[in-house]
């Protein structure tokens, strides 16, 4: 038994994780917004979870109404970031966690694709760099 | 000191383009702003420049530096505080003695004008300031000298934002604040005991992105992570409309997790961003680990009352009529908080000491 356990406290339960703080309506009227956006407009628009009073309640909430769509796609760069389309097509909820697996963030982008998973102008420059160096024979060699 | 910006840096260590972009997102987050500003601070970082940055501790305790690198790297505060050129913090620093305060004169020649200076820790005036001095030199001779050179001060900390703990009754050292000192200078105070981690580094990834401090409250604090009360963005506030009450610590509301304002929680009075930033690396906040806010984030927060003492009883209709009067419940929020602000300046009038009782809420 450790210290801790010799102290006579129970938790009652997961308080915070059971709250909601109604945040969640509004932000759901907010997606149906942006989405009318880019239907009309092609304009993606980012949402930051992170900036508003959201529990962990409101955010299984949010995964349960928006479900789980047909594409999911992982990000190893600066640490893993979870990309999922919800079963909505064009809402796209994006985690970005760091190199110890911790969150960053966690947006909600409606996009037809999220703007990180495009290949960038300067890695696709670097990736032919390499190739092109790694197809450039040796000195020397026939 | 090399001349890499942030971005190159970033790529030395082998982290693509995407990763940069997730960086400047992760970053926005941290300084509270929209998403929409990603691809603005994606360009400012582009071009940002190593600043140099010397740390000055005065009457404080340490708890704010504890704050800042208890980080664990690589996060993107452990990022930000990496890229800066800290040319100077004698906590942290190897060199001692004569060799520190040397480091310090050749950052202040080399970077003069340019400089951030962080000041952590109150100044004492009494007694001719002598009760703290570092090589000999005052605290009041050493701030006047390297604010001089300085882009920008940043106060962390509530002893260096408002005087904290050692201006606290009877201030036996007669301490006071940068800002009663420094008339000439950008200041923003970073207040908190201590501040989180983010919102420091969120100022100085501020003053690096676009160059200047971010937009400042009446109190010098940046709006965007003190815009807002604690209360406003308290979790328990729908349990305060409701008028459903912690009465005690181990009462049936405490354990439902019921707004802890009768048991003493500053949140409507106080400005800070831990209902949305939280601790220990997103963990959890007091009011979470069900104590309620003491308000460290304001002006002589310890001599406005004791902390389990509730700034003002909500009137006892709250709920009954937020039910029937629905949004009229933002005007009573705004009216408790009125008089909240005149308890508290009472109290820090006549300086209240907390008593048994209000420990345990007998009475």
């Amino acid at each position: 038994m450790s210290g801790l356990d010799s102290i006579p406290i129970v938790v009652a339960g997961e308080i915070e994780g059971r709250l909601r703080t109604e945040n969640l309506g509004p932000l759901l009227r907010q997606l149906e917004q942006a989405l009318e956006d880019l239907l009309a407009t092609g304009d993606s628009t980012v949402i930051d979870l992170g900036a508003m009073p959201f529990s962990r309640q409101d955010e299984e909430d949010l995964r349960a109404q928006l479900g789980r769509g047909e594409v999911s796609a992982t990000l190893n760069a600066f640490g893993p970031t979870l990309i999922e389309e919800t079963a909505v097509p064009g809402v796209w909820l994006i985690e970005h966690r760091d190199a110890d697996d911790r969150r960053l963030t966690l947006q909600l982008e409606v996009a037809r694709i999220p703007s990180i998973l495009v290949t960038p102008e300067e890695d696709i420059g670097d990736g032919l760099a390499a190739l092109k160096a790694a197809n450039t024979p040796p000195d020397g060699a026939l | 000191m090399d001349d890499l910006t942030l971005s190159e840096r970033l790529r030395q260590r082998g982290v693509s383009r995407r990763g940069f972009m997730k960086f400047c997102a992760a970053t926005a987050s941290m300084m509270a702003l929209p998403p929409l500003m990603i691809p603005k601070i994606a360009a400012a970082l582009e071009k940002a420049r190593r600043p140099s940055v010397i740390w000055l501790s005065f009457q404080e305790c340490t708890g704010c530096t504890e704050s800042l690198t208890r980080s664990h790297a690589p996060t993107i505060e452990g990022l930000i505080f990496d890229h800066i050129s800290l040319d100077y913090h004698h906590t942290l620093q190897a060199a001692a003695g004569d060799g520190a305060e040397h480091a310090r004169e050749a950052a202040m020649k080399e970077n003069w004008g340019k400089y951030i200076l962080v000041v952590d820790g109150s100044i004492p005036l009494g007694e001719g300031g002598n009760y703290s001095a570092i090589a000999g030199i005052s605290n009041l001779d050493m701030l006047k000298e390297v604010a001089e050179g300085a882009a920008a001060v940043v106060s962390v900390g509530t002893c260096a934002a408002f005087g904290g703990l050692p201006m606290a009754k009877p201030n036996p050292t007669g301490a006071v604040a940068v800002s009663d000192i420094i008339k000439d200078k950008p200041i923003v105070n970073v207040p908190g005991c201590p501040p989180i981690p983010t919102v420091i580094t969120g100022v100085l990834a501020h003053f690096l992105t676009f160059g200047r401090l971010p937009e400042l409250d009446h109190l010098q604090r940046p709006k965007v992570f003190f815009g807002q009360s604690i209360h406003d963005r308290c979790y328990r506030r729908p349990f305060y409309e409701r008028g459903q009450f912690a009465e005690t610590f181990d009462d049936e509301g405490a354990r439902k997790g019921w707004c802890l304002f009768k048991l003493g929680c500053k949140g409507p009075t106080t400005y800070n961003a831990c209902a949305t930033a939280k601790w220990n690396e997103g963990t959890s906040w007091p009011v979470e680990a069900g104590h309620g806010c003491i308000g460290c984030s304001e002006p002589r927060f310890w001599d406005a009352g004791g902390f389990y003492q509730a700034l003002s009883v909500p009137h006892t209709k709250v709920g009954e009529t937020i039910l029937t009067a629905g949004a009229a419940g933002l005007a009573i929020g705004a009216a408790a908080a009125v008089l909240n602000r005149k308890r508290k300046a009472g109290a820090v009038e006549n300086r209240e000491t907390i008593t048994v009782k209000d420990l345990t809420k007998e009475s």
